[in-house]
């Protein structure tokens, strides 16, 4: 129980999609990694398969996915899809972007945890995806 | 041994006084302040060295042109914003192309699905280049395309659609933005390798220079670099270091310096720090001036005048409140304005949320005709030259350019500190200092970490209907089943032995442009031969 607390929480942070807005993403890698996290970012253009792939290879306990494309609807239930299809449903999965607060309700319904839209400040993320990523290794 | 502090000259408020690059405003700025030497470094508008301004009469000769950004869903959708922009008073066209086209994927690419129109509009082939500008008579307006990769096939697009309306190229006006330099420093949008992507900027460069006298084939951006998070200071060195490589190419090409600058122009971000704005632009000016003469050897005037598009800055538009946004555009313009502009891009005030609605487009207009026809602002040249803070002002942003060039250069230039990621991480570093001054309220952004308000109402946004990705596809089905598949297998065949060559790759484009090759056909091609970019990224 110790040494699960103690370890430190993996993050990948993920744009998925073609748009090449990585400000914000940028942004929130660099807070949860200096609040002590391993932060995997992807990178630009990343299909939902390729971060499935990485969220699983790096044992993540949450994934950020930023999305200012309008292309949301389409990606992220494709990626939680592809999660739950390896059997993978511990994984904490927020949104970060331009995303219309009618499109809110239906992307928790797919299991999305949080939707993080702008203005949203660097530290209530952060504490979010620690609790998120603390409340996983405790379950273990 | 404990000294009394010095005491400051007036009562203060708490906060700490600096511009957004982070510079210190001094409690007060006069005479000791103003320039040495006001005949050399400002001069008078119209001249060398145009800190000033580009043109002797500034607006009271010509107002600066209202060109509105606009593009979504399908070429029918954005042909009808075009005519309601140009009904309601706009003087250009500015259009927005989606995801995909950008990135240079035809509409029906697996890496498409979910983008189609949704951030500008999709454009695959001539026709669809064709139905954009349906019934706007090209040779009677200026358009201008924000596209970089891909610039050189749309490009060819325009060209030809030109033709078909008897408009030859020589009379076409406009700008397309080609400036891959900022793509791999900040806004991402690539297909390509660094040199090769080089190259077709250079290959448009010449042959724009010897067919579309009317035309700017680069729009060095800086818009794109300050959006990422760059300070002023950065957004102005990094764009003037971009405008000088593309120059040390085209002179490498062995074109004169002389035939090609006064094409050259720039597009600039206007932000919400109205004067540091102002002495961005003036700052440009000058330096522009002095290195295009000094340094590159420039002897006709045109060569060393630089003229800018600027858009208000869209990271400054707040979700919250959105009502609020129509004030910082209007701020942001009028310094946009006060700095010289030529052509002017007004953000609606719903664009932190979505693409804009008519209404929040109509409304960013008239901000612009206010500041036109009512503020009295366009009635004299600089109004603020001869300012003690301004100019000094001017000065400090030219010296932090000179900084920047010095470091860039010690890294061998532009294109290695890219591949260093230096620009990129510069950029990175000023917007996460930024979001902790906003998140510690120590930068104060009104309705966000103060004055928020409970229980907004909800802002009506523009939907992307998703149909419209079904529509353009089967558009493009229709265009693929009606060409000469030996045609289009010939002309792809010509673009990628032209490419592996050294001849200039626009006349191959074009061909296949003529024979409705599609735009991701032509950039898989020459995929083939160039290669793919993928960045290391830095945070």
């Amino acid at each position: 129980m110790e040494a699960a607390t103690a370890r430190k929480i993996r993050v990948v942070v993920a744009k998925p999609g073609l748009d090449g807005h990585d400000r914000g993403a940028k942004i929130i890698a660099r807070a949860l990694r200096d609040a002590g996290m391993e932060v995997i970012y992807t990178g630009l253009h990343q299909t939902p398969e390729q971060i499935a792939e990485t969220v699983i290879q790096e044992d993540a306990d949450a994934v950020g996915l930023s999305i200012l494309s309008g292309a949301h609807m389409t990606l992220v239930p494709r990626v939680v899809e592809l999660l739950a299809a390896q059997g993978v449903d511990d994984v904490l999965v927020t949104v970060g972007g331009t995303i219309p607060a009618e499109d809110i309700p239906q992307l928790k319904k797919l299991g999305v945890a949080a939707v993080f839209t702008p203005g949203a400040g660097t530290d209530e993320i952060v504490e979010f995806i620690r609790e998120g990523g603390e409340a996983r290794h405790a379950a273990e | 041994m404990a000294t009394e502090p010095r005491q400051k000259p007036l009562e203060e408020r708490e906060v700490e006084f600096k511009t957004m690059s982070g510079h210190p405003i001094e409690p007060l700025y006069g005479p000791p302040e103003a320039p040495a030497d006001p005949a050399e470094s400002i001069g008078r508008p119209g001249e060398f060295p145009f800190t000033r301004g580009p043109y002797p009469s500034m607006y009271r000769g010509k107002l600066w042109t209202m060109r509105q950004f606009a593009g979504f869903g399908t070429v029918e959708e954005t042909n009808e914003r075009f005519h309601y922009l140009l009904d309601h008073g706009q003087t250009g066209l500015s259009t927005a192309f989606d995801m995909p086209t950008l990135m240079g994927y035809d509409s029906d690419h697996h890496r498409s699905l979910g983008e189609v129109g949704r951030e500008g509009v999709a454009v695959d082939s001539l026709d669809d280049m064709e139905q954009l500008f349906d019934g706007i008579p090209l040779g009677g307006v200026t358009t201008s395309m924000t596209i970089n990769a891909p610039a050189a096939i749309l490009l060819a697009f325009y060209v030809l659609v030109g033709e078909k309306q008897g408009v030859p190229p020589e009379k076409l006006g406009g700008t397309i933005q080609t400036d891959i330099l900022k793509e791999y420093i900040a806004q991402k949008e690539w297909c390509f390798p660094i040199e090769p992507a080089m190259r077709l900027v250079t290959d448009m460069i010449e042959w724009c220079s010897e067919n579309m006298p009317r035309w700017h084939p680069v729009s060095i951006s800086g818009y794109h670099i300050r959006e990422a998070g760059s300070t002023a200071q950065q957004e102005l060195a990094f764009t003037l270091k971009d405008g000088f490589t593309y120059v040390e190419r085209a002179l490498e090409r062995g074109l004169d310096v002389d035939d090609f600058a006064p094409r050259l122009s720039f597009f600039f971000n206007a932000h919400i720090d109205f004067f540091e704005e102002i002495a961005k632009y003036r700052a440009a000016r000058r330096i522009w001036a002095r290195e295009m003469r000094d340094t590159y050897g420039a002897k006709r005037e045109e060569s060393m005048r630089l003229r800018f598009h600027a858009q208000t800055a869209g990271v400054s538009l707040t979700a919250q409140q959105p009502l609020n946004n129509v004030v910082r555009t209007s701020l942001e313009a009028l310094a946009a304005v006060l700095g010289g502009t030529q052509s002017l891009h007004t953000n609606s005030f719903d664009e932190a949320l979505a693409l804009p609605t008519e209404e929040a487009v109509r409304v960013a207009l008239r901000t612009q005709q206010v500041i036109a026809f009512e503020s009295g602002v366009a009635g004299t040249p600089d109004p603020l030259g001869g300012s003690w803070f301004v100019e000094q002002l001017t000065d400090e942003m030219e010296a932090a350019a000179y900084d920047y060039f010095a470091r860039i250069d010690e890294l061998g230039g532009m294109v290695e500190a890219i591949r260093r990621n230096f620009p990129q991480r510069e950029i990175a570093d000023a917007a996460f200092t930024y979001q902790r001054e906003v998140d510690e309220r120590r930068q104060i952004v009104v309705g966000v970490n103060d004055f928020v308000q409970e229980d907004e109402d909800e802002t009506p946004i523009l939907r992307i209907d998703p149909a419209l990705e079904r529509k353009q596809t089967d558009r493009l089905a229709a265009t693929r089943a009606a060409r000469d598949a030996v045609a289009v297998e010939a002309a792809l065949a010509e673009l990628k032995s032209a490419a592996a060559g050294d001849a200039n790759l626009m006349p191959p484009i074009i061909a296949a442009a003529r024979a409705r090759v599609t735009e991701g056909e032509m950039i898989a091609a020459m995929q083939e031969v160039f290669g793919t970019y993928t960045e290391s990224p830095v945070f």
